[in-house]
């Protein structure tokens, strides 16, 4: 079992009283907590902060980790003899199992299966995971392995760290931020208390021509200038395939064009839509033959895109 | 060797839970559910009715409701304005993020 230095995680001395270590964990809880904290490693280190809090706020729990003596961090170490009896913990397998584990089953301990807890059941813990998946995924379904190790008692009582691996489907239909139920498939329950869940937080990866909106997805539309006053047939790309789409004469930059239930498809039925987005792209003019064309344009037309500049000055006047 | 998992719950607005589920799937009470409900942060389906029943995405914001409850030691008052001043932040950054959809990225 690997050593952790509770004291060094809450940044107090291992002298501080119960208010000082209070302190410490609630100012970095409101940094880390995933809840409130946009930290990239927030969760991670809530649970490092949890671990430690709650091993410490309790003068039991204390005194039976200020027994294990003080290591470096991660230095594999054995818990003295005797010191289970002394504190009352669950049979553990030293090697494979984690010291918040080992503390969930102490004194105090809202786990304590199989020591003096008679007829208490308990309900197992949920799990929640974030699986990325990539757009292509998310509009066809996809299947994500999942790697977990949750502690559990074996059969003879003896609690260990054990492996699950676990394929999931993503079904069609999910998108970003999507949240999915897996029944049973957390923690096992203790003494009769139903299994927990697993919660699955689906992540879409950005992808590199269409951004998401929930199932409605939009994709930038490039059109010369010819192309959005004359009017034209283009083929855009989609999740699907390719499409051909009609592009109205006049049409102007910022336009959004609609390509009905090409989006994404939504849970169970129907899709979102796909929205091109125009945008009218100039040519960089390389020759003289352009230039001369685009001259002519200048000298025929009578076309004002600031005609409501003079409206506001007459107005003004 | 992998478990294929296949049963697979969405969370979705028409999905409804009782009370009790709610509370058997979040951590709280149904007491404390019937609090956050009566402050306003978790929205029953239908108010007035003798059964109250929640949408299944509730099931996010009742085990936050729960986390910040443990975590912070909140009690159901505090909790509530933290749900809803998440649930702003949420709506705020579901709009940005509707925003950047909608304007274009390439810049030629």
């Amino acid at each position: 079992m690997k050593y952790k230095d509770y004291y060094s995680i809450l940044g107090v001395e291992r002298t501080a009283d119960d208010a000082e270590i209070k302190k410490a964990y609630r100012k970095l809880a409101r940094k880390y907590h995933p809840d409130v904290s946009k930290e990239a490693d927030g969760e991670a280190k809530f649970k490092e902060i949890a671990e430690a809090y709650h091993a410490l706020k309790d003068a039991e729990k204390r005194a039976a980790y200020d027994q294990l003596g003080k290591h470096s961090p991660g230095q594999e170490f054995r818990p003295p003899p005797g010191w289970q009896q002394e504190f009352g913990g669950a049979p553990f397998a030293a090697d494979d199992v984690d010291l918040a584990d080992l503390f969930a089953t102490l004194r105090g301990g809202r786990h304590r299966p199989g020591h003096d807890s008679g007829t208490l059941s308990m309900p197992g813990q949920d799990y929640e995971v974030t699986v990325h998946i990539t757009l292509e995924q998310a509009f066809h379904g996809t299947k994500v392995d999942l790697d977990l190790t949750m502690p559990e008692y074996d059969a003879n009582g003896i609690l260990h760290r054990a492996p699950h691996a676990f394929k999931a489907r993503i079904p069609k239909g999910a998108t970003d931020g999507q949240r999915l139920r897996l029944p049973g498939k957390g923690g096992k329950g203790f003494n009769g208390g139903r299994d927990g869940d697993l919660y699955i937080n689906v992540v879409l990866h950005p992808h590199t021509l269409y951004r998401v909106s929930g199932h409605d997805l939009y994709l930038d539309l490039p059109l010369t200038p010819w192309e959005a006053v004359l009017g034209t047939t283009v083929q855009v790309p989609t999740p699907n395939g390719p499409v051909r789409l009609k592009v109205p004469p006049g049409t102007q930059g910022g336009q959004q064009l609609r390509l009905s239930k090409r989006g994404l498809p939504r849970p169970n039925t129907g899709e979102g839509d796909l929205f091109a987005l125009v945008q009218i792209v100039l040519p960089t003019v390389t020759n003289e033959q352009e230039r001369t064309l685009f001259q002519q344009l200048a000298d025929g037309s009578t076309f004002n895109p600031r005609g409501h500049f003079e409206q506001e000055a007459i107005h003004e006047n | 060797m992998r478990i294929e998992l296949t049963e697979i719950v969405w969370l979705l607005e028409h999905h409804a839970l009782s009370l009790t589920q709610l509370a058997e799937l979040s951590g709280l009470s149904e007491a404390e559910i019937d609090e956050l409900a009566d402050y306003g942060a978790i929205l029953p389906i239908k108010p007035d009715a003798n059964q109250r029943l929640f949408a299944a995405p509730y099931i996010a914001a009742a085990k936050t409701a729960r986390r910040l409850r443990d975590d912070f030691d909140l009690n159901m008052h505090g909790v509530a304005l933290a749900l809803t001043l998440l649930d702003r932040v949420r709506d705020l950054e579901t709009q940005l993020g509707d925003l950047r959809a909608r304007s274009p990225r390439r810049v030629f």
